[in-house]
């Protein structure tokens, strides 16, 4: 309840801004975007691209084929949802127990620009140890976010800077590469959990 | 934007010698649950939460943050929309009501420090200011947590 007034009152705020936005909106999410929004992500084995794991290896979608995989878009620049992501994944993992070492648990960067393969490295070593991060060319990173139908759009700050809007679900992949599931942003580990677990059960079903 | 200037505005005000006004404020205003994430250097943006609650009588406006450790101190809302997309936007000036608190928290509103000047290092603290509309302060010290924390109480 007070929680929903502070949101309302910095509602003001949001529309004074709002306008500044409306270009970028136009394009990543209204009707000048490509039509990806609400899509179910490809299967893995129809998404094209290339990248580089922080731990300098080239990679693709068909590394991810084998095994269930968990997919997250962010930034390492990004100083409040990539890193609570990141947190609730590895608390997820940890939950999970030594299960966690059967699925592929992936950060792709939507700003290749300042994530180097180094800046990935740096960064993901802080998280769990089964997390892997991939950068790598601006095309082949949109190449990757049309393929999981996640967006992103570069937006100036006041120090000059810039901050990304992105897509902050976590894709959940089947063994097979099929999609099976999103866990949304907020959604409590009650529910992610389970999901991750039936996304590794469906696997299981497939290869025996 | 507006955040940023409010804020020097205060901190010219206190220079003049409202600092024991500041003072006698800080009983209707408590800041419960600081804490902030350790950073990489200092060249991302770092971010601390918390929870402002007023005790007193009157509305406060939470109007602007100050700290040594960050140049550009703001607090964003961060919103994430139907299509799971996730943006930040300025919170603009914060109201909260006598007996309410806001809820400084990963994933909604958040003091956002941008232009570190030092490294956020786990176990250590920094004092971080928050400035209220009537030129009211509060300075308090924020523990800073691991980069993956979740929080104080985990």
């Amino acid at each position: 309840m007070q929680r929903r007034k502070v949101l309302c009152l910095s509602a003001g705020g949001v529309a004074a801004v709002g306008g500044m936005l409306v270009a970028g909106w136009w394009q990543v999410d209204g009707p000048g975007a490509p039509a990806v929004a609400g899509l179910r992500p490809l299967p893995l084995s129809e998404m094209e691209f290339q990248l580089t794991s922080h731990e300098g290896i080239a990679v693709g979608p068909e590394t991810l084929i084998g095994r269930p995989s968990m997919v997250f878009f962010g930034f390492t620049y990004c100083p409040d949802v990539c890193p609570t992501t990141l947190s609730d994944i590895s608390g997820w993992l940890d939950d999970m127990g030594e299960d966690a070492a059967n699925i592929d648990v992936v950060f792709i960067t939507v700003d290749p620009e300042r994530d180097t393969v180094e800046a990935m490295a740096d960064y993901i070593g802080y998280f769990h140890p089964a997390l892997r991060g991939w950068t790598g060319a601006e095309e082949e990173i949109t190449r990757a976010a049309e393929g999981f139908r996640a967006t992103y759009t570069k937006v100036p700050t006041d120090d000059g800077d810039y901050t990304m809007n992105h897509t902050a679900s976590v894709f959940l992949f089947d063994a097979g590469g099929r999609f099976v599931s999103t866990i949304d942003y907020h959604e409590s580990r009650e529910f992610a959990v389970p999901k991750i677990r039936r996304a590794m059960q469906n696997s299981t079903e497939e290869t025996t | 934007m507006n955040v940023t200037l409010k804020s020097l505005v205060a901190t010219a005000l206190t220079v003049a010698g409202f600092v024991g006004v500041a003072m006698a404020e800080e009983s209707t205003v408590v800041v419960e649950d600081a804490w902030a994430r350790a950073s990489i250097g200092i060249n991302r943006p770092g971010a601390a939460y918390m929870t402002v609650r007023n005790m007193g009588e009157d509305t406060v406006i939470l109007t602007g943050l100050r700290t040594d450790l960050a140049m550009m101190p703001e607090i964003p809302l961060t919103s994430t929309n139907q299509q799971g997309v996730s943006s930040m936007t300025p919170a603009g000036e914060i109201e909260i009501a006598p007996g309410e608190v806001a809820a400084l928290e990963p994933g909604g509103l958040h003091a956002m420090l941008m232009r570190l000047s030092r490294p956020m290092v786990e176990g250590e603290t920094f004092a971080l200011t928050l400035v209220f509309g009537d030129g009211d302060e509060i300075t308090v010290d924020v523990p800073i947590l691991g980069i993956a924390a979740r929080g104080p109480k985990s």
